[in-house]
């Protein structure tokens, strides 16, 4: 198999169009402006507009975790929050310096703050039973670490559904040399979900009726229109796989808009979150996914976005009109709003089941028009890892083996040779169709996997409905619900694929080896694994010190699983391996794998999940490297 | 955790419960759970009309249940059926469960006592599925098979079709059964779910008795088939 190195050298527009290298953009503009542009503390604002996060900064900070009362909906409910905020205090933090916090556990239950995405000592690391024995009623524990990274991060409670019911906050970290991104304003937005059913009552209507909280499942009248549309034959063999293997094509989230009310900076969209920008200005802004269960679309119409950081690293900026953020996925974006005006900071569900949303404006007296939501996504054959839509059925002769990873390809291109190919993901399943030989190989780091899809025999069992034969790549798909916007709307939707480091790759070594992990479960029973084996009856996962890894999930389900694995980087392979992005949580699309590599510099025990929290219970891994 | 005896069954839970609680990720992942449903708590319009219900309950995790299923109908004094099982239920494929336990025919009387080894599940196509195969204290058989689906017409306005046939290995005199085929039940209720746990129906149901039972029936001056309207409403919790 031949892979031609994409160019390093690729070249990018700059806003003003003069073509620039992309870092000699960003660092040139940066070296012009940093020291002239002092980052505004959004909190000058906050007294004069809505509710917004209260900011704490310095060294030490004394946390505290209560129940308080909260009124979201109408009916009051018990929240837990931190520092009877909700959300918790943003925590700000200066990167090279040691922060200690002192957290105080005021519930009658056990608790534990994680810094998520932080990497640190794994005592620090706030999980329980995994690196310290929790927070005991009315103890308070010292967490003390030095500050290694820069960037937009958040924590959250670590125990029981705590992060359901608002035990979260944002934690900015300023960058110890010049920000290479340049913004005169900026706004941490954190995103959630809130129900007033308490978290243990979602979890069990969920495993006595999985579809307890979808009420966008298809009903006759849709029938009676497809036939309309498409004919009766069509109708049944569009409906007939679904209804064989008894799934839904509607079944997007597992907890949607019929319990939840999704919140912006603990604003709900009846009151409307708030935030100011001046004419002209660069405005970054910190967008955090920190809800429970909710994948969220982010838009803001009218207005581009320069992608400039996710998950708290620094990326090759990249403007784009839409982004979708899986739980705990953090995304920096800079606006510049042109004109006195108000713009819809939109955040849709991904199941449009409801929103959430900002007036971003220049003058507290406008007030933004609020977009209607997109359509509903609808699951294809593609997302259960078997892409027969549109398939010759003739090539199926060829044995599923050798048509894994072709799905979406388009076949008139073959004939312009492998080079022209090269860092398209599925190039795997074209090696095996030209020779059987082919003894499994590690792809090249930066590349993706290389790797035969294996389905071990723990995913055979009631625990598991579904496997996927032919996972597509997550890397260069939008995701369901957002594949035809660039067509029917003209927006530009972040991909994965989008995603380059800003600063070169750290670690260049090849991967020694690769772990495929399959995301597995039965959304029937509501039953979640990884592999078919749930974390009760799991191993860890050994890593070796220092080892290069690469790590491959394959989603068997037909649910967005956004992984987050705790202590190291998941450095994502997407396509160039110079400028491998840097992440803590990847979403891993229904029916599709995905790749990143792992440097495993960080002793000790680390937790590896599905931070779907409902997900979570089951699908977890604990990880040591030692 | 294939094979469990109900001594295995109850330790075995208690042993899943105590070790839960060392979950690392703090939130159970099998919580002990339970549920009632009253699936049909009917009666005919017509003021003669039984009144009739069906309830199961279970308490369990994921794969391991035990299960109560009692169905009933009350006309008059003379006239009751009254049916309780009490089974062992194991997930043995990603859509089904196998069921195991024992029967109890309180009324009519006199009552009989049935062994009980049924599988019940999702087929493909989105049919419920519920078949039970029966041993008798004295030798009887008997099978019983319901078929159930939901047609949403709207996200709350369900219509359900249901099915049940039963079929006996042996008559059984004193309960005017004969041999085979015995009955067959079918039913069309449009319920409106207020919430997901609680729905208002009305609906149809017929019956019809077969071969010797109906024999039987018709000996004794009975109906051989019966249809009536229903009102009623489903729940659980
Ligand atoms: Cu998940």
């Amino acid at each position: 198999m031949t892979i031609s190195k994409p160019s390093h050298e690729k070249l990018n527009k700059s806003s003003s169009g003069t073509v620039l290298s992309r870092r000699q953009f960003v660092f040139g503009a940066s070296a012009m402006l940093a020291l002239t542009t002092i980052p505004f503390s959004k909190n000058a604002f906050a007294s004069a507009i809505s509710q917004s996060l209260t900011q704490l900064s310095g060294k030490v900070f004394d946390l505290s975790i209560d129940y308080k009362t909260v009124n979201f909906t109408g009916t009051p409910a018990r929240a837990t929050v931190i520092n009877q905020l909700f959300p918790g205090p943003l925590l700000r933090w200066k990167e090279g310096e040691t922060v200690t916090l002192r957290v105080k556990n005021n519930l009658d239950h056990d608790s534990s703050l994680h810094w998520h995405g932080m990497i640190l000592p794994t005592e620090m690391d706030g999980v329980p039973g995994l690196s310290f024995a929790g927070i005991k009623p009315g103890d308070t524990f010292e967490y003390t670490f030095p500050i290694k990274q820069s960037g937009t991060y958040w924590y959250h409670s670590h125990s029981g559904f705590q992060e359901q019911t608002g035990a979260y906050g944002a934690i900015v970290i300023d960058p110890k040399e010049a920000d290479p991104v340049v913004f005169d304003r900026e706004h941490v937005i954190m995103l959630s979900d809130w129900s007033d059913e308490a978290p243990e009552t979602i979890y069990a209507n969920l495993k006595k009726q999985s579809d307890y909280y979808n009420y966008s499942e298809r009903t006759t009248s849709d029938l009676f229109s497809d036939i309309k549309k498409q004919g009766l034959v069509n109708t049944w063999r569009a409906r007939s796989m679904w209804n064989q293997e008894r799934m839904s094509d509607r079944d997007i989230s597992d907890v949607t808009g019929a319990t939840y009310t999704y919140l912006m900076n603990g604003n709900s969209p009846a009151q409307p979150w708030q935030a100011l920008f001046k004419q002209g200005e660069k405005v970054r802004l910190r967008f955090i996914n920190s809800s429970a269960m909710t994948i969220f679309d982010v838009r803001i119409p009218g207005l581009k976005m320069t992608v400039v950081a996710s998950d708290g690293q620094n990326v090759q900026p990249i403007t784009i009109d839409e982004f979708r953020m899986g739980v705990a996925e953090t995304y920096d974006v800079i606006v510049e709003p042109k004109m006195e005006d108000a713009y819809c900071i939109f955040v849709q569900s991904i199941d449009r089941s409801g929103y959430t949303l900002g007036n971003f404006t220049s003058d507290e007296m406008f007030t933004a028009k609020i977009p209607d939501m997109d359509p509903m996504p609808i699951l294809g054959h593609g997302d259960m890892g078997m892409n027969m839509e549109g398939m010759d059925h003739s090539k199926m002769a060829m044995g599923s083996d050798s048509m894994s990873g072709m799905e979406g390809m388009d076949h008139s291109q073959m004939a312009m040779g492998s080079g022209s190919m090269a860092g398209m993901e599925g190039m795997e399943g074209m090696d095996h169709s030209q020779s059987n030989t082919v003894i499994p190989t590690l792809g090249l780091a930066g590349y993706g996997s290389n790797n035969e899809i294996k389905h071990l025999e723990s995913e055979n069992g009631p625990q598991v409905d579904m496997q996927s034969g032919m996972p597509q790549s997550g890397l260069n798909d939008p995701g369901i619900g957002l594949r035809d916007h660039q067509a029917n709307y003209n927006r530009k939707v972040l991909t994965y694929a989008d995603l380059k480091g800003l600063h070169p790759t750290h670690d260049k070594r090849q991967p020694t080896r690769e772990i495929q992990l399959h995301l597995t479960g039965n959304m029937n029973r509501y039953m979640w694994s990884i592999n078919g084996i749930n974390f009760a009856d799991s191993a860890p996962l050994e890593l070796a010190y220092n080892e290069r890894v690469r790590i491959t999930l394959v989603n068997d389900t037909m649910m967005i699983h956004p992984m987050h694995l705790h202590g190291v980087w998941s450095e994502l392979e997407t396509g160039d391996p110079d400028y491998i992005p840097r992440k803590h949580t990847v979403m891993v699309q229904p029916g599709s794998k995905i790749s990143y590599l792992v440097t495993a510099d960080a002793l000790g025990q680390w937790a590896y999940h599905c931070h779907l929290l409902y997900h979570m219970p089951g699908m977890f891994r604990k990880v040591v490297i030692k | 955790m294939k094979n469990f005896n109900s001594l295995g069954f109850t330790l075995a839970m208690a042993m899943a419960s105590a070790m839960s609680s060392l979950s690392y990720a703090g939130a159970e992942d099998d919580p002990l759970l339970s549920y009632v449903a009253i699936d049909q708590l009917e009666k005919g319009l017509e003021s003669d009309d039984p009144t009739s219900f069906s309830v199961q309950a279970w308490v369990g995790y994921d794969m391991d249940k035990i299960w109560l299923k009692t169905s009933g109908e009350y006309q008059n004094s003379d006239e009751q059926d009254l049916e309780v099982q009490a089974l062992y239920s194991h997930a043995v494929a990603p859509y089904w469960d196998m069921q195991m336990g024992l029967r109890r025919d309180i009324k009519p009387s006199p009552s009989r006592d049935w062994l009980v080894l049924g599988f019940q599940g999702l087929a493909p196509y989105f049919f419920d599925i519920d078949g039970t195969f029966f041993v008798g204290e004295k030798g009887q058989t008997a099978i019983r098979l319901g078929i159930e689906q939901e047609w949403l017409i709207t996200q709350k306005l369900i219509l359900t079709p249901e099915f049940e046939v039963n079929a006996y290995g042996k008559s059984d005199d004193e309960l005017n059964m004969g041999s085979g085929l015995t009955d067959i039940n079918a039913g069309l209720r449009l319920k409106y779910e207020i919430t997901r746990k609680f729905a208002p129906y009305i609906g149809i149901d017929w019956s019809k008795k077969f071969g010797a039972t109906a024999d039987i029936a018709r000996h004794d001056g009975g109906s051989v088939s019966n249809s009536q309207f229903v009102m009623g409403v489903t729940a659980w919790f």
